[in-house]
């Protein structure tokens, strides 16, 4: 075998090995939904059953998926709107008019990441208390705004980068002010990025567990809070919450799928030239 | 009307110091082109006349008026990049009408106008394609398209031609200066090929690590440049230079002798030159000629043949080299013995710091611009 083709052979071997990791939790769960809460906890575990979808009526009847499901959709996309929204200006300007401190800057916005969230949850909460936005979906934009705001300048500001300069320029000589040099010709020209940053930011709103448990309730509840209602109050029910949780995702599954190319493009942003 | 003048331009980045207090003035309808060697600051010059860079200290002028604060969009000047920096997305009809588009100009009179300047530049049968989708030669059609539309006082050009083949390059050329008199604008060419300079100024701008070493008209720098440098720089093969003694100054002439022992009565101006001075003398290849008893003799070690003309690469019998330009129908070879005589009247003669000391005589066309002068209209 020539030495190239065994090293594409093994890295095929790897990444498929990789893959069938990261994807095993899911599909185990995908597969417990189907059974009955006896079947879920057997041991050892069973590969084969009668599947059901007793699960899937029970979750049904006990909470309204639609209700949950349309809070993650309004929380996921105004929040990832809102941080493009701000982002855009900061990184337009980050990426093409750079002062001494600007690397600093970035640095140390996406350092803020590295600060555990139940760090600030206390200063937060009282914050939402004294101005109402305690389950409230407004609120939870805001939260998630600011959360991802670090990453979505980051983003952004790599893929400025990689707009050639001297276009934006030939703009401005032809008249254009700032807001038209952005809206007609640095946006349209980092679409792929802008739309891999975005998909990356309501995937990330999506699985948001930590604040949605902290100051949501039931008006505002996105999904996260809906899943979790399954572990609560009568022990675990490894079943049904493999059924919820399955519900959950499902939409942000079919989303990612769909956008995959998008993402990878996205995910990988810095490492390819 | 659009004249444009410098005073004491500066530009720092950070602590360095990369262009270095220019003035100059730019006439109205004058083809200017900044020439020097990469890195000595004609990009950042011209892009400071844009607006896209900050003057650190001086003022710039456009017809009387102090605009280095004005935004680039609002100066009214149109540039053309090297890179051409087409906007990808957009047809090569929405390209050159962006502009238009921006200033608020109806639909229809952008279409008319864009299809005029397409006319001009032979562009008519690609207005719907995408940049990517056009050879270089085209792409640099359309980035010229795109200043023109939109009839400027000044144009800017930043090394246009130098990503195109050498063939195109002579036609845009001349497609260039045509472009000049049917437009009637001032403009402003950067290059480092002091072929292009020489080929479309009315004034030559001389620039060297961030100061003009000279300014004037093409056949003012090739007669009588100021300096060495200058003097090296146009003119091509380059001009040669050899080292000599002062052996008599006169009112209309200066006496040298060169390494070989002969001596040369060059017709400059006494300065401040006195007999025993070290100086150099510049000769250029087309000043010189084979002939039984010249001043210099040498061995021919290459030799050049473009059919018109010859270049024998010679070696003096002091080692230094020499560039000879001779008939195409020359039968010279390698290894051959030549000897060289000088045209005195062509000869330039160089103080000890570099400096051209004065001919006597100004060259009859020292003042030609590149076109006779145009009327204003
Ligand atoms: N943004 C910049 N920061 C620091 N130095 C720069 C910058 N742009 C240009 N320079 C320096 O300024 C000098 C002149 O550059 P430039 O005007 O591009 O030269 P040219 O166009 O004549 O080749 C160069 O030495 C270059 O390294
Ligand atoms: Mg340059």
């Amino acid at each position: 075998m020539h030495p190239k083709t065994r090293e594409r052979l093994v890295l095929t071997v790897v990444g498929w090995l990789a893959a069938g990791l990261i994807f095993f939790p899911i599909f185990w769960m995908i597969l417990t939904s189907f059974k009955t809460e006896v079947e879920a906890v057997a041991t050892p575990p069973q590969l084969f059953f009668t599947p059901t979808l007793e699960n899937y009526i029970t979750v049904r009847e006990r909470a309204d998926y639609v209700h949950f499901a349309i809070n993650s959709i309004v929380i996921s996309v105004g929040a990832t709107l809102l941080a493009t929204l701000i982002a855009v200006p900061a990184a337009y300007a980050m990426a093409f008019f750079p002062g001494k401190r600007t690397k600093d800057l970035l640095l140390w916005m996406l350092s803020t990441k590295m600060m555990p969230a139940v760090g600030v949850l206390i200063p937060i909460y009282l914050l939402f208390r004294d101005t109402g936005a305690i389950d409230t979906r407004w609120g939870l934009i805001v939260v998630y705004t600011l959360m991802n705001l670090p990453i979505v300048v980051w983003m952004l500001y790599t893929f400025f980068k990689e707009v050639p300069k001297d276009i934006l320029e030939a703009g401005r000589m032809d008249g254009a002010k700032p807001k038209q040099e952005v809206w007609m010709l640095l946006l349209p020209l980092s679409l792929p990025g802008i739309a891999s940053t975005a998909l990356l930011s309501i995937i990330l709103c999506w699985n948001e567990a930590f604040w949605s448990l902290n100051l949501t309730t039931s008006e505002a509840a996105p999904l996260t809070t809906f899943i979790a209602s399954f572990s609560a109050p009568e022990g675990l029910f490894w079943a049904k919450l493999s059924a919820a949780s399955t519900i959950a995702i499902a939409p942000i599954l079919v989303f990612g799928w769909m956008s995959q190319r998008q993402l990878v493009r996205g995910l990988t942003f810095g490492a390819v030239k | 009307m659009s004249t444009i003048v410098l005073k004491g331009i500066q530009k720092n980045y950070g602590a360095v110091q990369v262009i270095k207090g220019i003035d100059l003035s730019i006439d109205d309808r004058e083809f200017c082109v900044f020439v020097g060697p990469s890195g000595c600051g004609k990009s950042t010059l011209l892009r400071m006349i844009a607006g896209l860079e900050e003057i650190t200290a001086g003022d710039l002028m456009i017809d009387g008026q102090r605009i280095n604060d004005v935004p680039p969009s609002e100066r009214g000047l149109a540039m053309v990049f090297q890179s051409y920096a087409l906007y990808p997305h957009m047809s090569v009809a929405d390209n050159m009408g962006f502009s238009l588009r921006l200033a608020g100009v109806p639909k229809e009179e952008r279409r008319a106008k864009v299809a005029e300047a397409a006319r001009i530049l032979h562009l008519d049968n690609l207005l719907d394609r995408k940049p990517k989708e056009l050879s270089g030669g085209q792409r640099q059609r359309v980035a010229i398209g795109r200043a023109i539309v939109r009839k400027p006082k000044v144009f800017l050009f930043d090394e246009p031609l130098s990503n195109l083949d050498a063939s195109l390059r002579v036609q845009m050329r001349i497609e260039l200066a045509r472009l000049h008199d049917e437009l009637a604008a001032t403009m402003i060419y950067v290059t480092h090929d002091q072929i292009e300079a020489m080929t479309m100024a009315d004034k030559i701008v001389v620039l060297q690590s961030g100061i003009v070493e000279q300014a004037g008209t093409p056949l003012e720098l090739y007669h009588h440049p100021r300096n060495q440098f200058v003097a090296g720089f146009i003119g091509s093969p380059k001009m040669n230079f050899l080292p000599a003694k002062v052996t008599a100054v006169t009112d209309t002439a200066t006496t040298i002798a060169l390494p070989s022992g002969a001596s040369l009565d060059i017709p400059v101006r006494a300065g401040g030159q006195k007999v025993g001075y070290a100086v150099t003398l510049g000769v250029r290849p087309e000043h010189m000629r084979l002939a039984g008893e010249g001043e210099l003799l040498g061995e021919v070690m290459v030799v050049e043949r473009l059919g018109g003309e010859t270049f024998l690469y010679t070696q003096l019998n002091d080692g230094t080299m020499l560039i000879v330009q001779a008939d195409g129908e020359i039968p010279t070879g390698v290894h051959e013995r030549i000897s060289i005589k000088l045209d005195p009247a062509a000869c330039h003669l160089f103080d000890g710091e570099g400096l051209a000391i004065e001919r006597m005589e100004r060259h009859p066309l020292a003042n030609l611009r590149r076109l006779p002068t145009r009327k204003a209209s």
